[in-house]
């Protein structure tokens, strides 16, 4: 039996917590009513939950990309078993035929031959120069003319995948449902369900093609090692997320804490943390970011014995990007955290508590912070996008990732100068433009619903 | 200019009928405004009266077709001399509004656009709706401007709304308003956020608009006074609908509808002062549900078995009626339900809590450095003494530092100057664990119920902090009982504790907010204007509550207000205040009915009284109270008072006593009294 060693990175554990407070922060919205309206009015926009079953396909891959482990290679001399020294993810293992068909350079999308001219050995001796077939795309071909038969036969049969299984889970999901799916269909406070009905028959469908199609072309060809693109894809989304939702996790509770601090106390405790993030917001954020990068990258060349694998320092490197990032944007939560308490510490009811000598510290936590809470969702929610995006522009400029690390940056910057080749080599762009901009999209349709209904203001024109 | 009288003959302007106006969801709308019947005569003047909540607003909105945007006008007519307006097209709709019917709003503050200058905005309303007058609006401007009684228009033409008063503001309103000389002029609680002498000028301003103008006025309010004093006739809204409606003469003589009598009854006065008010149980039912029988019949007394078999029927003519199953003779109502109270205690020789030269400056920084420039004199040498089981009321206009008064009294604000002496201790030097332990014996309730209490905590937790900040109520079992009988001290059932304050209704959270000031103890409350954003029915609870509080625990009260019919039912002592300083003071009977000081006098003869007999003789207070900042040199109110004399700019006068414990600080009245005697 093949057994496993499960692994834990840095990021890995800092996921883990974000979920476990995720959890936590349902379970406690839950019970409380102020909390439940506002996610209510979520869920009734159609936007909002078509956007949330992207974003959920997103966090589910980032998600198996998370659960590390080595596998077993072997047994040693006392009948230990022996692990692989490179870390897996469930991801791969689900990927394994993407990451085992590696091809030689370049290929198109859908491609049966390199996109580079090769001297070929012919059989009866000779050679000559053309594009060699490629080792695994479109390899059960007997006569790569038959391909674009073989592809809408796949296709159709890809569709027809995902439709079934959209019939079945609808089925199950409805299974329940008093008058069955007629008036589900029908009931027009379903509007949002239905709505998430249909993207994920669209995701079900593309979910179908990818069955059917993957295994056997490179439906997004390959970049210049061979290696899949559709593959490097689907590994860049967990470095988005990482980035998109732990610099948040870092950074919240020094922006939290000084910015309602600030508000609540004023004076010397007002004067110092403004001065503070006065200044920081005045040094350029790249500046900052490219300092800190560089050093980290000459700590790690210095100290290479310290990792156990080149996975560990791609992923403690995308730790820091991540840190250095929230450094470099609490400023902003923290003003309008400061502004929010500044509104608030005037309020009746935080007088009133003045009044009964309740102390500072229970009054910032019991009147101030919940009743600020909303501002740092929206905070959250919007910044997302922008940092997802950051990553990428981060990455192009060497600053970012590891170049070990799949990332939507890297992908980029490693396609940029096959731009001026021609003919061009579009696709390893294309895909990360894509893969980035379905994430981004949805994150910012949901952040726009989210904001509107947590934003109190909102609420009382509506 | 049309004649200046009512033309009781002519055909009315303005003739609503049937008018049904739905907000929200079609399938469980809000029913703002069920079937109305209105019509109005030119040169007539027709107020509707009634609580928050009863659909008076949406009735002015829906004439004017501004409805918010889940707003529609279901059902009825609207008909401008004879044309219908619910029928025209929204252009034609844009040269009606502002053209022949005006509208002025509750909020002057918010109705301006802060970054244009009055003068513009008006003028603009002038080249929208006056043709005549559209290449060269600005001297029709002007002509607004002295016909609302701006003074020196020229230079005001230029200003910034936030250079304005809120009373100019809203005379601006009124003359933007009159740009399109219109027929009929919509106010909506026109006066409502101003104080009671500017609120004198406004209704007199309108009322001579009208005279000049011959316009109809539909005037909303949920004021009794006001309808006394501005009504030709009178409309009374219930639950979306007209439940009376009548000359306004007769209806102050002889209200039919038992909710009419009601709120007349649950009005304070000074001739109520033994017995409790008159309080109407429940509130307003929500209007997203359907009315099969009569709306007020939960909260009527008079309520028979025929009110619950069928909707009331409109007895009387459509100008001059009632909707109700019960002849008059037949509305059997309890009054003074509650039984006497105990009158309050005789003055102790020693006080509870004293201030003595009570000071709160805040300084104006300015500039790079922060220097302070001066100084805003909020409260400047306040003398007060508060005696146990005692209601002493500070009377004043928004500004007067009424307020700052009560905080620094509590040291929420540390004074920055003079004594506060409490059982000993003096407030003003104590800082940190002993003056928090202290806090228990005085406490505080708030205006505004709704930012008074944590949105995000349960009611339980509310009125518990007191008691887990100071230590005090045992156990959490041992709290959440003493919570619970809290609770039923202030009459709400013990299920409150595991909802928000959102779910609770104004009146409601206000009596929570008193239960959480009980739960420490106190022996002193101030009172922060507790029932000003309340209706008079459950302003009438909260007053009850207060007092038979006061009696059963012997508590000493603070009471900041600005309304002087809740004085004259609470207080058992006054002081005046003006400026930052206390102008007079003495027993509510003596001060309220021989005021010696002219701002007292000016102050009570801007009340409104709920009574069309009542002639008053106004006491014109021009302009509005300088800036405290900035007082004014001698007397701070010479600039506005009608007798000052010229020592009155010279220096602040002395406080006199005019009699035992009756003190005024006014040259003019020292000199007037026979024995004037220096207490400083």
């Amino acid at each position: 039996m093949m057994g496993f060693q499960p692994v834990i990175l840095a990021t890995d554990a800092l996921i883990y917590l974000l979920v476990i407070l995720a959890l936590a922060f349902a379970w406690y919205t839950r019970r409380h009513a102020h909390l439940r309206a506002p996610w209510r009015r979520v869920a009734a926009s159609r936007t909002a939950m078509g956007a949330l079953v992207v974003i959920a396909v997103y966090v589910v891959i980032g998600l198996l990309d998370t659960l590390h482990f080595r596998p077993a290679s072997g047994e040693d001399a006392q009948g230990h078993a022996r692990y692989a020294s490179e870390v897996q993810s469930v991801l791969d293992l689900l990927a394994t035929p993407l990451v085992a068909h590696r091809e030689k350079t370049y290929s198109a999308p859908f491609a049966t031959h390199l996109y580079t001219r090769e001297t070929i050995e012919l059989p009866g001796g000779g050679q000559v120069r053309d594009f060699p077939r490629l080792k695994w795309g479109g390899a059960h071909l007997g006569d790569p003319a038959r391909r674009a038969g073989d592809i809408a036969w796949r296709s159709a049969a890809g569709v027809a995948l995902g439709a079934a299984a959209w019939l079945l889970w609808m089925a199950l999901a409805l299974r329940r449902h008093p008058g069955g799916w007629r008036a589900w269909w029908a009931d027009p406070g379903r509007a949002p369900m239905r709505t998430a009905a249909w993207v994920w028959l669209v995701v079900l469908i593309l979910a179908g093609l990818v069955l059917t199609l993957a295994g056997v072309y490179h439906i997004l060809g390959t970049d210049k090692v061979g290696e899949d693109v559709f593959y490097q894809s689907l590994k860049s989304i967990r470095t988005g997320l990482v980035i998109g939702t732990l610099t948040t996790l870092v950074m919240l509770p020094a922006a939290i804490l000084l910015g309602i601090m600030a508000g609540y106390f004023r004076g010397w405790v007002d004067d110092v943390i403004q001065y503070l993030y006065t200044t920081l917001s005045s040094v350029p954020g790249v500046l900052l970011i490219a300092a800190a990068v560089l050093m980290m990258q000459i700590y790690m060349n210095n100290h290479q014995d310290e990792f156990n694998s080149l996975t560990e320092r791609a992923d403690l490197r995308l730790l820091f990007l991540c840190v250095i990032l929230g450094v470099t944007s609490w400023t902003s939560l923290c003003r309008l955290l400061r502004g929010e308490t500044l509104k608030l510490r005037q309020l009746e009811y935080v007088q009133a508590a003045q009044a009964f000598g309740v102390g500072h510290f229970t009054t910032l936590m019991r009147h101030i912070l919940p009743n600020v809470m909303h501002i740092v969702l929206i905070v959250v929610v919007l910044d997302f996008s922008g940092l997802v995006l950051a990553e990428a522009v981060l990455s192009y400029i060497n600053i970012g990732v590891d170049p070990n690390t799949n990332s939507w940056g890297n992908m980029i910057n490693s396609a940029r100068l096959e731009l001026a080749r021609e003919p061009v080599v579009w696709w390893s762009l294309a895909a990360a433009f894509v893969f980035m901009f379905v994430l981004v999209l949805a994150a910012n349709l949901f952040a726009d619903v989210v904001r509107d209904a947590f934003d109190p203001r909102l609420r009382e024109r509506s | 200019m049309t004649q200046p009288q009512v033309q009781s003959d002519s055909a009315p302007v303005l003739e609503v009928r049937g008018l049904r106006t739905h907000l929200g969801p079609a399938r469980q709308p809000v029913r703002a405004v069920d079937g109305v019947d209105l019509s109005l005569r030119r040169g007539e003047t027709l107020v509707l009266v009634g609580e928050s909540g009863c659909g008076k607003s949406m009735i002015a909105l829906s004439l004017m077709r501004l409805l918010p945007p889940t707003g529609r006008v279901v059902d009825g007519e609207v008909l401008l001399d004879g044309r219908s307006l619910l029928d025209l097209p929204e252009v034609a709709m844009r040269r009606e509004r502002g053209g022949r019917i005006g509208m002025i709003f509750q909020e002057p503050m918010t109705s301006l656009n802060p970054v244009m200058t009055v003068g513009r905005q008006v003028a603009e309303a002038v080249q929208l709706h006056d043709p005549a007058h559209a290449g060269q609006p600005r001297a029709r401007v002007l002509e607004l401007f002295r016909q609302v009684g701006i003074p020196d228009p020229e230079r005001r033409l230029d200003e910034y709304p936030h250079q304005l008063s809120g009373g100019m503001k809203q005379r601006v309103m009124i003359a933007m308003a009159l740009a399109g000389r219109p027929d009929v002029l919509i106010a909506d609680e026109p006066t409502t956020a101003l104080d009671v002498t500017i609120q004198a000028q406004v209704l007199d301003l309108l009322r001579a608009l009208q005279r000049e103008t011959g316009m109809a006025i539909l005037l909303i309010t949920h004021d009794l006074g006001v309808v006394a004093e501005m009504a030709d006739r009178v409309g009374v809204m219930y639950a979306g609908q007209l439940v009376e409606s009548g000359e306004v003469g007769d209806f102050f003589r002889r209200p039919r509808h038992p909710y009419s009598r009601k709120l007349f009854a649950a009005l304070p006065d000074a001739g109520k002062r033994d017995r409790g008010l008159d309080v109407i149980p429940g509130m307003v039912p929500p209007l997203n549900q359907d009315f099969p029988l009569c709306r007020f019949r939960d909260r009527c007394e008079a309520a028979q078995a025929v009110c619950g078999e069928a909707p009331p029927p409109w007895r009387g003519g459509a100008a001059d009626g009632y909707r109700c199953h019960l002849a008059v003779d037949e509305i059997r109502l309890l009054h003074a339900a509650t039984p006497p109270l105990r009158p309050a205690a005789p003055a102790a020789d020693r006080p509870l809590m004293r201030a003595r030269g009570l000071q709160m400056h805040f300084p104006i920084r300015r500039g790079v450095l922060r220097r302070t420039v001066g100084h805003v004199r909020a409260v400047d040498g306040v003398d007060l003494a508060l005696y146990p089981g005692r209601t002493l009321a500070l009377v004043g206009e928004s500004g007067c530092g009424k307020t700052t008064v009560g905080k620094a009294l509590l040291q929420l604000l540390r004074p920055t100057g003079g004594t506060v002496e409490y059982d000993g201790h003096e407030l003003t030097r104590l800082r940190g664990e002993p003056l928090r332990r202290l806090r228990r014996a005085f406490q505080i309730i708030f205006q505004d119920p709704a930012s008074s209490m944590n949105p995000r905590m349960l009611v339980g937790d509310i009125v518990a902090e007191g008691m887990r900040a100071q230590g005090i109520g045992g156990d959490r079992a041992a709290q959440r009982a003493r919570v619970a009988g809290l609770l039923a001290q202030v009459g709400l059932p013990e299920s409150a504790m595991q909802r928000y304050p959102h779910e609770f209704s104004g009146g409601q959270r206000q009596r929570i907010a008193i239960a959480r000031a009980l739960a420490v103890e106190p022996r002193l409350i101030v009172c922060d204007e507790p029932t000003s954003a309340l209706d008079v029915s459950v302003q009438a609870q909260v007053l009850n509550l207060l007092k038979t509080l006061q009696a059963e625990l012997g508590l000493s009260y603070l009471f900041i207000t600005h309304n002087i019919a809740v004085v004259a039912y609470l207080a058992d002592e006054v002081a005046v205040m003006y400026l930052g300083r206390i102008v007079e003071q003495g027993p509510v009977g003596t001060l309220l009915n021989t005021p010696a000081h002219p701002y007292t006098e000016a102050l009570l003869r801007a009340v409104p009284v709920p009574d069309p007999a009542h002639q008053r003789e106004v006491l014109r207070l021009e302009g509005d109270m300088p800036s405290p900042a900035n007082p004014p040199l001698g007397c701070h109110f010479h600039e506005r008072c009608p007798r000052a004399e010229a020592r009155c700019r010279e220096a602040y006068p002395p406080q006199v006593e005019l009699a035992p414990g009756h003190r005024v600080a006014c040259w003019v009245a020292a000199q007037g009294s026979s024995m004037p005697r220096m207490v400083k």
